[in-house]
């Protein structure tokens, strides 16, 4: 208190205000600060809580779960030994890695010799190939879904099995093409001749030129492509709902809350058995999926 | 002598022309195989069931445009869905654009421990769709739910959420913008691409913050703010595992092997185009009637795809 009344009488006294003025706009940048960080925090809460209540919730009894407790008064950690001894839940999650996997790499392998020529091929064609594939890329899956369900149900006679989702991802993949192709034109073209030049054919220079330096988009449409199939409900729920044996933990997830009426604990420690692998993949690849993301809205 | 050379070098051209082509059809044949099996023949296909009557198990008969205006005038749960559909396109979009620009914004100002505020706000977004849709309706569960626990404690009335006609659809949105980290890094990046002269310059013209956000900040990212809202219009357009998951997890009826469900509770509330689809097709066996559906979808969705398109040729990005 003195102190500011003295600042406030030297400076009035002298010439006016360089020390008060300089002393406001530090407390204003503190106070700017302060309300940063709160307001910061309490989004953090928003998006933390959520995850915090389930967790804590698929630690209680079932009793304890269907009240409005928020803490657990006794630590079930049997519940999820409960959750993989449920008949299925490990057939789902069989099915769930098969899915995602074989999807993922059937995507990359597929998208990346398409991506690869919209980027650096010029030909006739070029331009409208690309607007298919933006097309194709934003057209909703229901939008097709009868004539497919259709020809893999009836013609195929593959329903009831993850094939009809599997078996399109060896022919590329619309998002997968264009966010590739995205990062393939940041690679300079000389690099390209330059390999040609040294007598590279054009798969050779696409394997031993090229996939190195496109390496962080690659890995950004794995991530995606991984996480889509591990997401995907419409797919399993059009193709396999009819057998149990096909199913995948995200279509399954949803009939476990059936099979567990009340048992809010059970289906909440299923929840984070689902969601924990998708965060995990995020801890270890983080940087090449933030890039992803990015890559989608800014570049080009 | 000099003709031969010329001929020569023609067929020279010639077949470098013909390999240049095999090379492109080579490395775009994958595609090639997809855009003509699971896109070119499915639309036509699609267009043609919108004409016939078909339940999958007797032969396909003409309908004419039966099928057109049963849908439209006939079908009640039609105007509902596509009320629906567009409720989520307005509002929904809308939410995540602001709270994403608003995330945006904060976490560009935050100093101490940013990094670790960054993943906090983007790993719901992560959160698998039907688990983060069990989560949140256990979350806003009317009876015991912490939500409700939370806003009667502060002596808020609280509403029934996922089980209230007028409040499905705001709890929908809560989920959505609770994952709004994709754009929240979008938004973050083209932030940081805002020239720092600028912010200077209108600083020392004594501008307020508001001021500086208004003229500065929002042309420079107004493409971004154009890409956001377009693709979550497009996103809006396929919304259909919340809904759904939500609708069949509030209610308490299951559908177990087999079965479908109804999509839309309560009272065709939740009930968006793409399940109408579903619901149509693999519910009643209408595949005429979902198909027309289908394509009254296709017709939104290309749509807002080109007024993205021209609006922001960025999209395509520079190939030449």
């Amino acid at each position: 208190m003195t102190s500011s009344v003295s600042t406030l009488d030297r400076s009035a006294s002298r010439t006016p205000t360089a020390g008060a003025a300089e002393k406001t706009a530090r407390r204003k940048a503190l106070l700017h600060w302060i309300a940063v960080h709160s307001l910061g925090i309490a989004t953090a809460l928003f998006f933390v809580l959520p995850f915090v209540f389930v967790f804590l919730t698929s630690l209680m009894s079932d009793q304890q779960a269907l009240t409005r407790d928020l803490t657990p008064n006794t630590w079930h950690w049997d519940n999820y030994v409960k959750v993989f001894e449920t008949p299925g839940f490990l057939t789902w999650w069989k099915n769930s890695l098969l899915y995602a996997g074989l999807g993922t790499a059937l995507v990359v392998v597929s998208s990346v010799p398409v991506a690869y020529a919209l980027a650096k091929f010029r030909f006739r064609g070029r331009h409208l190939s690309l607007l298919l594939v933006i097309s194709m890329m934003m057209l909703p899956p229901q939008v097709v879904i009868i004539p497919m369900y259709l020809f893999w149900a009836k013609q195929m006679d593959l329903s009831g099995t993850l094939w009809p989702l599997i078996v399109p991802m060896a022919f590329g993949d619309a998002f997968a093409v264009f966010l590739l192709r995205q990062f393939l034109l940041t690679i300079p073209d000389e690099y390209i001749e330059a390999a040609k030049i040294d007598g590279c054919g054009e798969l050779r220079t696409l394997v031993k030129i090229v996939l190195p330096m496109a390496k962080p988009g690659i890995a950004a449409v794995a991530l995606f492509q991984f996480f889509y199939c591990w997401n995907d409900y419409f797919g399993p729920q059009i193709y396999a709902s009819e057998n149990p044996g096909a199913w995948t933990l995200s279509y399954g997830l949803e009939s476990f809350k059936g099979a567990h009426h009340t048992d809010w604990n059970l289906t909440m420690a299923a929840t984070v058995l689902v969601m924990a692998p998708v965060i995990l993949v995020f801890f270890f690849a983080q940087k090449a999926f933030v890039e992803g993301v990015t890559l989608t809205g800014v570049k080009g | 002598m000099s003709s031969d050379s010329l001929e020569g070098r023609q067929a020279a051209l010639r077949s470098k022309r013909v390999r240049n082509t095999l090379r492109t059809a080579a490395f775009m044949s994958p595609w090639l195989i997809g855009f003509s099996v699971f896109f070119a023949y499915p639309l036509v296909s699609t267009v043609y069931f919108s004409f016939m009557k078909y339940d999958g198990l007797n032969p396909p008969t003409w309908r004419g445009l039966d099928n057109w205006t049963y849908v439209f005038s006939d079908l009640p749960k039609f105007w509902p869905a596509m009320q629906n559909t567009l409720w989520l396109a307005v509002v929904m979009v809308a939410c995540r654009v602001v709270f994403g620009l608003g995330t945006g914004l904060l976490i560009t100002k935050i100093k101490l421990g940013a990094g670790l505020f960054r993943t906090l706000f983007y790993l719901p977004y992560l959160a698998p769709p039907v688990a983060a849709t069990l989560a949140f309706v256990f979350l806003l569960n009317p009876g015991t739910g912490p939500v409700n626990s939370l806003l009667e404690a502060v002596g808020i009335p609280a509403p029934s959420w996922f089980n209230d006609t007028a409040w499905a659809k705001p709890a929908l949105t809560v989920l959505a913008v609770w994952g709004v980290g994709d754009l929240m890094v979008i938004f973050m990046a083209a932030l940081l691409d805002v020239p720092k002269e600028q912010y200077e310059a209108a600083e020392l013209d004594g501008t307020s913050a508001w001021q500086r956000f208004r003229y500065v900040t929002l042309p420079n990212i107004s493409p971004i703010v154009l890409f956001a809202v377009v693709t979550g219009i497009i996103g809006a357009m396929q919304y259909y595992t919340q809904p759904i998951v939500a609708a069949k997890v509030a209610s308490g009826v299951m559908g177990g092997s087999g079965q479908t469900f109804e999509p839309g509770y309560p009272d065709d509330s939740t009930l968006t185009l793409p399940q109408l689809v579903y619901d149509l097709g693999f519910g009643r066996f209408d595949y005429g009637a979902a198909c027309v559906v289908a394509l009254v979808l296709f017709a939104l969705s290309m749509a807002f795809t080109a007024l993205l398109m021209r609006r922001r040729g960025g999209l395509i990005g520079s190939g030449d």
